[in-house]
């Protein structure tokens, strides 16, 4: 009888099984986000569109706050064994994220699904911000972009100015004939790094580490207060002492951009990523230029920040078919199109680039100036120094670094002090760093 | 008299007991066993194989400046918002209580702020406080530059201290007013007769008699100053400007989930800890000697 009653209900549960079979047959990939508001919803439209495009996988994009409660989230969750497939992750994570132990390598991934990619068709800047040092890719660069100088023409017509500056100095000039034209705020700034210490380095060829800003060893050590970021931090202290702008933190509810695009502001040093937001609000004439570079320099090109995203360990082969599946629709030209006019991220391969090119994208009204982005990037092939940074801890040591510039702004130090002290409390999270991944190398 | 419950069943009590036991087992000592053990060990953040590296993380900590500065930090912290929301808290609480009518309407009121989480009370002052567009921008149209909590640092304490203690007036009015109410008139009316003005009555009736609410107030202040000011600072300087308002719990916060060292954090957890739990101690041990207990 009870053998009976076991094998009824055996075989009416494979019934079930089999009839919820071709509902249930699309196999699903989660994502989890570190973007908000306007962009956090293009992410999902991006995921809709490729649920659209196939009928065999699906993905369940999900927001987790911002880059640093996204990545906060996906440890939490790998820690318990209940991470997502792909984990969007900051730039300054890289090291953490690659010596994780975590991860799936974007390279092998492809590989092993099958998929025949032409690695060359990524900007060469944007893929050796996430390849190994033997210029195989880690993570896919999904949200990238490039940091570029936005400037109030009506401004500078008030004041006689011809043209955005090509150089520091200029610009500094320019400043103070706005100010002596009557403007109240010709600059809002801030000590930003992403521009004023990486993007600085970069374009003039100077280390922020030693070890190739730490692509060659875990051993790097901090060497920026020997170059000449200590003279633009000096400059930083200029403006903010003869009053040439305001200093404006994203803390205290207007950052730069809102005071560049209220017009409150005629100049604010900012990521591409920002162009269809100030369009949005900017009522005044504008436009943006290349960030200038110190007198009697070439610049060389600039790197990207954003996130990537990484494939976490854990699932089984054909998952990981359906993870491939989205990164080959995002590499698309048609998914690249999408995403760089929606939000104004660049597009991350030549393939999508010239497509939008072709289309006279760049020349649209709207959209005209989102190319100095990418030309800045592309301005020369990356070298040794201007590849990116692979130093660990860099969220710390960004703090530290932000942490000493405004006491320094404060007046309690100066530039030299500020920037030695930064040195030496981030090679201390530098070796905290080498310790705690003893043995172990970067790729 | 006290009321005393037998129990026949051994088991009982064991079982009453028993999900309050899990819960402080859950949320409390397995979490600070884990910081415990993680002070001594390096722990990856993605997991795998932590280190032994002994008392390494503790002589990292105690030889950084900005550990003993950010120590410093959260001692003024502490002073000043347990000194203004209990001073302020008990003179509105003196003042309430002589109140006769609408009694029940000031009670209520003053108790709203509360009700008010951390970071909204947090938005709210960042607002007022804003040195362009905020309230306090008329300071700086009077005075240039006066007032800047984004780059002066003891501008941005000042502004912390004012907010945190904002939200734990309320808390400390409601316990004061308990207990002055529940002095005997008679004492206070006897006093009165007896020719004491309203100071000499405070000091010594009423004061002495509302010590045990004042001892108890003081330790739960004091430590939750160290604890509870997170959600302000984060919302309101995130430890700045130049790590001026980064008191201890916040680096914690900082170092730790921000920063994924979740050793060196843990380390620090453990520091914090002691500190509080020797604070409480000293608090007992020298100030509660003075209080009377009413039987």
């Amino acid at each position: 009888m009870e053998r009976k009653t076991l094998t009824a209900a055996a075989v009416l549960g494979l019934l079930v099984v089999g009839l919820a079979m071709p509902v249930e047959a699309k196999t699903r990939i989660n994502l989890w986000y570190g973007l908000k508001g306007y962009l956090g919803k293009q992410v999902v439209r991006v995921c809709e569109r490729f649920n659209a495009a196939q009928n065999e996988y699906e993905i369940v994009c999900t927001g987790k706050g911002n880059y640093d409660q996204a990545l906060q989230a996906g440890i939490a969750a790998y820690r318990a064994k209940k991470h997502p497939h792909i984990l969007q992750g900051v730039e300054t994570a890289t090291a953490t994220l690659m010596l994780s132990g975590a991860i799936y390598p974007a390279y092998r991934l492809m590989a092993d699904a099958g998929y025949d990619v032409d690695w060359s068709d990524y900007i060469g800047s944007i893929m050796s911000y996430y390849a190994s040092s033997d210029g195989k890719l880690y993570s896919f660069p999904f949200n990238s972009s490039t940091p570029v100088m936005y400037y109030n023409i009506d401004m500078y017509e008030k004041a006689g100015i011809e043209g955005p500056a090509e150089t520091w100095e200029q610009f500094e000039e320019n400043l103070r004939s706005l100010k002596a034209s009557g403007t109240a705020c010709p600059i809002a700034f801030s000590t930003y790094l992403w521009v004023h210490l990486e993007q600085f380095s970069y374009m003039h060829g100077e280390p922020i580490s030693t070890r190739n800003n730490g692509f060659d060893g875990l051993d790097a050590e901090l060497v920026f207060n020997r170059t000449s970021y200590v003279k633009h931090v000096e400059r930083l202290k200029r403006w903010y002492d003869e009053k040439l702008g305001s200093y404006a933190k994203e803390l205290f509810g207007v950052g730069t951009r809102e005071s560049f695009a209220t017009g409150k502001c005629g100049h604010y040093f900012g990521s591409i990523a920002s162009h269809g937001t100030v369009l949005k609000s900017a009522k005044m004439k504008w436009n943006v230029a290349p960030l200038p570079h110190n007198e009697g320099v070439t610049p060389n090109n600039t790197v990207v920040g954003g996130a990537s995203f990484w494939i976490l360990q854990g699932f089984d082969e054909a998952e990981y078919k359906g993870v491939a599946a989205f990164f080959d629709f995002i590499r698309s030209v048609e998914s690249q199109e999408f995403w760089s006019t929606v939000t104004g991220y660049v597009p991350t391969t030549r393939s999508g680039y010239d497509a939008l090119v072709a289309k006279g994208f760049y020349k649209q009204e709207q959209y005209a100036g989102r190319e100095v982005a990418i030309e800045s990037l592309a301005r020369t092939p990356p070298t040794p120094l201007s590849r990116g940074l692979r130093l660990g801890y860099f969220r710390q040591i960004k703090k530290i670094i932000g942490d000493e510039l405004e006491q320094m702004l404060a007046g309690k130090k100066t530039a030299q002090e500020a920037l030695d002290n930064a040195v030496k409390r981030g090679n201390e999270q530098l070796r905290r760093f080498e310790k705690q991944y003893k043995g172990q190398s970067l790729p | 008299m006290i009321k005393r419950v037998l129990f026949r069943n051994r088991l009982l009590p064991y079982l009453l007991i028993l999900p309050e036991v899990l819960i402080v087992f859950v949320f409390f000592y397995w979490p600070s066993a884990k910081a415990l053990f993680w002070s001594f060990t390096l722990e990856p953040p993605f997991g795998g194989v932590a280190q032994w590296v002994g008392l390494d993380n503790f002589r990292e900590l105690f030889s950084s400046p900005e550990y003993y500065e950010s120590a410093g930090i959260t001692l003024i912290f502490a002073f000043w918002t347990t000194l203004i929301s209990m001073g302020l808290a008990l003179l509105l609480a003196i003042f309430v209580d002589r109140v006769l009518r609408g009694l029940v309407v000031y009670r209520t009121v003053l108790m709203w702020p509360y009700a008010v989480a951390a970071p909204a009370a947090a938005v709210a002052f960042q607002f007022i406080f804003q040195p362009g567009v905020g309230f306090f921008a008329f300071l700086n149209d009077i005075w240039p530059g006066i007032w800047d909590p984004n780059i002066v640092g003891a501008d941005a304490m000042a502004m912390v201290i004012v907010a945190a203690s904002w939200k734990s007036i309320t808390y400390n009015f409601i316990f004061f007013l308990a207990g002055l109410q529940a002095i005997p008139r008679t004492f206070v009316e006897a006093a009165a007769l007896d020719g004491a003005g309203p100071t000499r009555r405070f000091v010594t009736i009423v004061f002495p008699l509302l010590s045990p609410t004042f001892f108890f107030l003081l330790v739960i202040n004091v430590t939750d100053s160290f604890t509870e000011g997170f959600g302000i600072i984060n919302v309101m300087t995130q430890g700045g400007p130049g790590g001026a308002t980064n008191i201890l719990v916040y680096k914690i916060y900082q170092d730790g989930f921000v920063g994924l060292d979740l050793s060196g954090s843990s380390a620090q957890s453990v520091v914090l800890m002691a500190l509080v739990v020797a604070l409480t101690f000293v608090q007992f041990k020298w100030i509660e000697r003075r209080i009377h207990y009413a039987e």
